[in-house]
């Protein structure tokens, strides 16, 4: 049977985490289907419909689903689920918000955060802050899962195209409504996205010292995250946090400054190519990841790596 | 109005959980338990809903074997009404888990559910969702800030770009993030009094629920471990290994 593949997208964008999930479909089975709900949204079927590995682009345009409301998305992909053997969706706030519904109207267990697949009923997951890995193997007909992006490459685009059938099925609960949004603008690349990342923890000291790791992070193409101690402090807002409960990231180079190294902290980088490590405590725990240590004050290096870059 | 909060017994959030050597599961003999952060944080905004006169009671309720019973009565000495606790051997999957709590919900009629985001031993970020979808009612998942306006609650989500208000009818549920408050501790006199609050013990067959396994676990392993590399005395070597050694910048 086929797979279903949840598009994440703002109505005009694929989002990147959702061609992590289609690689990751694509070890599962050929047959894989690209859904995208949302309104005004036929720029992103395009986009999915030129995807490696998705055979098939199903759009839905409706008002009700502008937002992605997790009431009713779960109620559309619920309607689609049996003819497919496994439903799949990227690990990011939006998957997590109403995959579980999903899971739940289908009385079927969902397997969250997925690492690896070992077979089409059997995968990886990491649980207990990344301490421990469990594999754990599915007993349900129908098969809903979340996908870690990190843990998979990005499908590519090819020559083929594939055919959107445009759906019309509009599940609008009435129940929920978007009222406002404030989106993080930034100049600098997605945290999840990024092949560089500097981040910043309760060494920093206060928000205003986080223009010393922008300054870094301008030279290097960065992106600019914190830990859990930082956001805690006040110092930045949560979209920025790293970690357990954050975001999961693994760029090629993670430089983590004034970071003592809590597990919840490592949980969410220890995947990265390789990573620096600055602060002035010599026996903080993160020196016992880090490729690279530095024991100093980051008051005093940062603005001579910047000058040096 | 009545919040149900739902909270979850789990290892310490400073205890590093190590893998047993059969790799069977995880080890959590002798170890330091504590109650889920993200419950703490629910518990502390029911608390906090009453004292601004906008809830009239607090019902915290747990699953899992008797020794839950302390994250109930811990949950009691910050300021909860009382507690229910419904017993199992072990601890159940999160559609079990849902299905017993939309149980609970049949019989309290809560206005207001609120539910930690996530346990920090399974990670698997689900559970108030799938309650929510049982009960067919609104969610307002990782919130960071809670306002009732109205008839509805208003809440404003922490997402991957930033921050997201939505409105719900009411009953409602919200998982809570970190930013939504800082839990209070409990004073000496009120953990007395907590003794005293009651505390109602029911099973599963109780509620009339069927525990079906929807899962396997197969095995835990412990994850590969990255070694520790070298240290370096100066940026310019820093920039330099980066360059030459590591090749990424």
């Amino acid at each position: 049977m086929a797979i279903l593949i949840i598009a994440e997208h703002d109505n005009a964008v694929l989002k990147a985490a959702t061609l992590n999930t289609i690689t990751a479909a694509s070890q599962i089975g050929d047959e894989c289907h690209l859904l995208v709900a949302g309104s005004n949204c036929s720029a992103v079927a395009e986009q999915g419909a030129v995807v490696t590995g998705v055979t098939k682009v199903l759009l839905v345009d409706n008002s009700a689903y502008e937002y992605q409301l997790a009431e009713n998305t779960s109620k559309l992909v619920t309607e689609l689920a049996p003819s497919y053997s496994h439903i799949l969706s990227a690990a990011t706030t939006t998957g997590k918000n109403f995959m579980p519904r999903v899971a739940a109207l289908l009385d079927v267990a969902q397997i969250s955060d997925i690492i690896k697949i070992e077979s089409e009923n059997t995968f990886q997951r990491p649980i207990y802050a990344g301490n421990a890995i469990a594999t754990v193997e599915s007993l349900d007909s129908i098969k809903v899962i979340t996908v870690r992006g990190t843990a998979f490459d990005a499908a590519t685009t090819s020559d083929s195209n594939a055919p959107i059938e445009t759906l019309s099925i509009v599940h609008d609960a009435k129940v929920s409504e978007f009222v406002s949004e404030e989106v993080a603008v930034s100049e600098r690349p997605e945290l999840t996205a990024a092949k560089v990342i500097i981040s910043g923890g309760r060494g920093m000291g206060n928000g205003e010292n986080f223009t010393l790791l922008e300054s870094v992070a301008d030279k290097l193409g960065a992106a600019v995250g914190a830990s859990r101690a930082a956001v805690d402090a006040g110092f930045v807002p949560n979209d920025m946090q790293v970690g357990q409960t954050g975001k999961i990231v693994a760029p090629d180079l993670y430089i983590a400054v004034g970071i003592s190294g809590a597990i919840q902290h490592l949980a969410g980088m220890k995947d990265s190519k390789i990573i620096v490590a600055i602060n002035k405590d010599e026996d903080a725990p993160i020196f016992q990841v880090a490729d690279y240590g530095l024991v100093a004050d980051l008051f005093e290096v940062l603005p001579e790596l910047t000058d040096k870059l | 109005m009545k919040i149900l909060v739902t909270v979850k017994r789990v290892i310490d959030y400073n205890v590093k959980a190590r893998v047993k050597a059969d790799n069977s599961d995880v080890d959590l003999a002798n170890t330091k338990m504590a109650l889920n952060p993200f419950c703490e944080i629910a518990v502390e905004e029911a608390i906090r809903l009453k004292e601004s006169g906008a809830a009239t009671e607090v019902v915290v309720v747990s699953i899992g074997p008797k020794a839950c019973q302390e994250q109930i009565r811990t949950s009691l000495a910050l300021g909860a009404d009382r507690g229910i606790q419904i017993e199992t051997d072990t601890m159940p999957e999160s559609l079990n888990v849902a299905k017993l709590l939309a149980k609970v919900v049949e019989v309290e009629q809560p206005g207001l559910i609120i539910m930690g985001k996530q346990a920090i031993d399974s990670d698997n970020n689900q559970t108030g969702q799938m309650l929510a979808a049982l009960l067919d009612i609104p969610q307002g998942t990782f919130a960071s800030k809670v306002e009732l306006v109205d008839e509805k609650v208003h809440v404003t989500r922490e997402v991957d770009g930033g921050l997201q208000t939505v409105a719900l009818n009411m009953p409602a549920i919200v998982t809570t993030d970190l930013r939504l408050n800082e839990p209070r501790y409990a004073s000496l006199p009120n953990i007395m009094k907590a003794k005293r609050k009651p505390l109602a013990v029911q099973t599963p067959e109780d509620l009339g629920v069927q525990m079906k396994t929807h899962t396997q676990l197969v095995k835990v392993e412990a994850p590969t471990e990255r070694k520790a590399g070298i240290k370096v005395n100066s940026i310019e070597e820093l920039i330099e290994k980066l360059q030459n050694e590591a090749k990424v910048i």
